[in-house]
């Protein structure tokens, strides 16, 4: 059946399609859907676990057992999962296993622009990548019949654009493989070093005899007449080539394997064309290759190191007549905002009119950085807010007086209390506030360990975070209503005047949730306001500024009361009130 | 046939996703190779959204850039401004009136160019701009607009009604689709 899919929908498809029986993720932008639709087959056992490490590991165990297992994240969380990967090189499977690795050229919604085919190539395992939504699914069978035949975790690379584009899928019964029995076998799977140095020289074979299975393999192909311009390519990019040239204008190799590159290939092409350009989004790691190979490609010489590229980019690269165009006119700018409602503002409204240092982590409330709050003075990975915090008050203890960590419920499971269990060990008067809406925000909400709800939505075991505190060893645990200004403000200065390290959990679930009921809009009463912008200061989308008076849109407001509380003037009232 | 490329922006929270796979959805039963391209994650928190419909007989890139778009649906009258280069010449934007401050303006940082429609027009870019919030509303809430505009888009496109009263029923949910249908009709008839 021909179905308009998301990239990412369409692997999920695939997973279903290859039998695939566990899949366990943790989600992040642009690989979340994967699990989401993989959800939605029965037949697949899909779960958020705490961290990419859990869930790379997890799906290791089901590989173990012999049913096909799968797991995804983002870039930045093969960082977390890298310690399973490059062991399970090493052990190669039971049955097949793919890792979902989903990388953000651009930065649409992550931190850094890394480059995943350095883990394939380090890790030394096959990484294949698809173009569009119809590939995305049949990669995945490919990737899992690979996994088996040559026994090794097969990486599966998606970008931004194809995981987040539809296009056409045609849609295939799946065909579920028998279980593969379990059987002990220490010298594959026990890696100490006797063992392991067995698998080294193992995995180097296996690397050449990926190669040349590559060198055949119809996922690697050339399309196109000219024997004038020849360009290798693979994922995204293909399309953008297609785009600007027809099939007499230009040769393409279209790789769908990264890793291991085939050389024959690549130098039969190459002696094809008088011309070769590699293009490649990221790191030029074809490019490298076909250096390696004594050939010279046009590519970081021409096209850029930085960003995702499109059919123009690569059009005036290569000094292509573009479309006609109007210049883009000078409008202010759309950035992203904290939601109307958002619990996170009253709690950051606090910290910055204390002039307190925030160590601040992954989600959401990483937008307490922007504009008008600025509340947050560091952002580095998952979990970093929390041990970041912990060396900042170390090195120079006077700072615990004045400094916080922030972060979120799912954040502090995923690699926060690692962090806070440091604090109480390692002995410094750190003050972390647990950002706790009851959610994974950014990514679209996904239940966590902390909600009481799995995957699907069906009650699961709640992991109680005051309990958690404590147990890590946190005498001071204390609650409050980010919504409540007063009382946000006593907590934070109470705590950081205390003399042992403390956890403030800023409690309130997420506005957008839908069993969040909202309170009625608030309007301002325009005779008691002054102008005096200190409401402004919270940077709500539901709050402007006109005629020299503040102005609540009714149709975004959603009455939690946090910018009444900062009006000396008593001007933001119930509509009720103000009509009267 | 040649690629019709049509890009949907407005602000996080409108309602571009749903309004561009229901697009998508009525191209691909009328047979067409279609792409859609959209961004989840933090741009969705109320900042600027952009989707991109691409159709016709072969459709590679799922992206639309300066020059290429056929039509441009805007759902907020700033945004119609942002992405207007990205009109092909000849190409129509169909823009919502509505304005809705982005943070800059908010917070007292930079002015709102109310009158960027009409600058537009001046400029002799074709431009069909309408209250769409009105029809919204009428039909029973704010956030309808994003219907009635693939109303008004439809009426351009010459696919047919009933092919969108079809997709409607078949993607939204069951409690909002007489909601829909009746925001559609507004924008497709008014």
């Amino acid at each position: 059946m021909k179905k308009l899919m998301l990239g990412n929908e369409a692997a999920a498809r695939g997973l279903y399609e290859a039998g695939c029986a566990v899949v366990s993720s943790y989600p992040g932008t642009p690989s979340t859907e994967i699990t989401e639709f993989a959800v939605k087959y029965d037949g697949i056992n899909c779960e958020w676990a705490p961290n990419e490490k859990v869930a790379m590991e997890t799906a290791f165990g089901a590989s173990l057992a012999g049913r096909r297992a799968a797991c995804a994240m983002k870039h930045v969380g093969l960082n977390v999962a890298a310690d399973p990967l490059f062991t399970m090189s090493y052990t190669g499977v039971n049955a097949g296993l793919v890792v979902f690795v989903a990388d953000d050229p651009s930065m649409h919604s992550s931190q850094n622009e890394q480059d995943s085919r350095n883990y394939a190539i380090a890790a030394k395992v096959p990484m294949l990548e698809p173009s569009d939504s119809s590939e995305a699914r049949d990669f995945v069978r490919e990737a899992f019949a690979m996994s088996e035949r040559f026994d090794t975790p097969v990486l599966y690379r998606i970008c931004t654009r194809t995981a987040h584009s539809q296009s056409i899928v045609d849609t295939a019964e799946p065909e579920v493989p028998e279980p593969v029995p379990y059987r002990k076998q220490p010298q594959k799977y026990v890696m100490m070093p006797g063992y392991a140095r067995l698998k080294h020289p193992v995995v180097e074979k296996r690397t050449e005899s990926l190669r040349e299975f590559a060198e055949t393999s119809p996922l690697n192909r050339v399309e196109g007449t000219s024997d004038e311009l020849g360009i290798i390519t693979s994922g995204i990019c293909y399309q953008y080539v297609r785009e600007i040239f027809d099939e007499s204008e230009a040769r393409i190799l279209k790789l769908g394997i990264l890793n291991p590159l085939p050389d024959r290939i690549i130098l039969d092409f190459a002696a094809s064309v008088k011309r070769l350009v590699v293009i490649e989004e990221l790191d030029g790691i074809i490019e490298k290759h076909c250096r390696s190979l004594g050939l010279c490609p046009d590519g970081r010489n021409l096209f850029p190191a930085c960003y995702e590229y499109s059919q123009q980019l690569i059009a005036r690269c290569l000094g292509r007549r573009l479309p006609d165009a109007a210049e883009p006119k000078q409008v202010p700018a759309r950035p992203p905002v904290m939601c109307p409602g958002c619990p996170h503002r009253g709690l950051f409204y606090t910290l910055a009119r204390n002039k307190v240092t925030v160590l601040g982590d992954i989600g959401c409330y990483t937008l307490g950085a922007q504009k008008p709050l600025e509340a947050v003075d560091s952002v580095l990975c998952m979990g970093a807010s929390v041990s970041g915090l912990h060396g900042f008050n170390k090195a120079d203890p006077s700072n615990s007086g004045k400094t916080v960590a922030v972060i979120g419920d799912s954040t502090f499971m995923h690699s926060g209390m690692t962090g806070l269990c440091n604090i109480a060990y390692n002995g410094t008067n750190s003050t972390v506030i647990i950002l706790d809406n009851s959610i994974t925000g950014m990514t679209g909400h996904q239940q966590n360990p902390t909600t009481g709800y799995d995957i699907k939505g069906d009650p699961a075991t709640k992991i109680d975070l005051e309990q958690l505190c404590r147990a890590l060893g946190i005498g001071r645990v204390r609650v409050v209503d980010p919504y409540d200004l007063a009382a946000c403000d006593r907590a934070v200065k109470e705590e950081l005047a205390a003399d042992e390290a403390s956890v403030i959990i800023s409690r309130r679930p997420c506005v957008l949730l839908k069993y969040v009921k909202t309170a009625p809009p608030l309007a301002v009463c325009a005779d008691k306001c002054r102008g005096c912008r200190r409401c402004m200061g919270l940077g709500c989308p539901a709050l402007s500024f006109r005629d020299g008076r503040a102005v609540i849109d009714a149709t975004l407001c959603t009455g939690c009361g946090v910018c009444s509380q900062l009006c000396a003037f008593g001007a933001i009232q119930k509509q009720a009130e103000v009509q009267k | 046939m040649n690629t019709v490329s049509i890009m949907i922006c407005g602000v996080g929270g409108q309602g571009t996703l749903l309004a561009s796979k229901l697009l998508g959805r009525i191209l691909v039963d009328e047979g067409y190779d279609v792409k859609v391209s959209e961004l989840h994650g933090m741009s969705q928190r109320g900042g600027s959204v952009v989707t991109y419909v691409r159709y016709g007989d072969r459709v590679f890139s799922p992206v639309i850039e300066s020059g290429e778009a056929d039509f441009i649906v805007s759902f907020e009258k700033l945004e119609a401004g942002r992405w207007a280069h990205c009109l092909k010449r000849g190409g129509l934007i169909i823009a919502n009136t509505q304005q809705i401050d982005p943070m800059p303006v908010t917070s007292g940082a930079a002015v709102y160019p109310a009158d960027i429609l009409d600058v537009l027009s001046a400029e002799g870019v074709r431009v069909d701009a309408f209250d769409a919030l009105s029809p919204a509303l009428e039909a029973g809430s704010a956030k309808a607009v994003n219907i009635v505009l693939m109303g008004r888009l439809a009426r351009y496109l010459g696919l047919p009604a009933d092919k969108w009263y079809g997709a409607i029923r078949s993607t939204v949910a069951p409690k909002f689709v007489e909601m829909n249908l009746r925001a559609f009709g507004l924008g497709y008839n008014g």
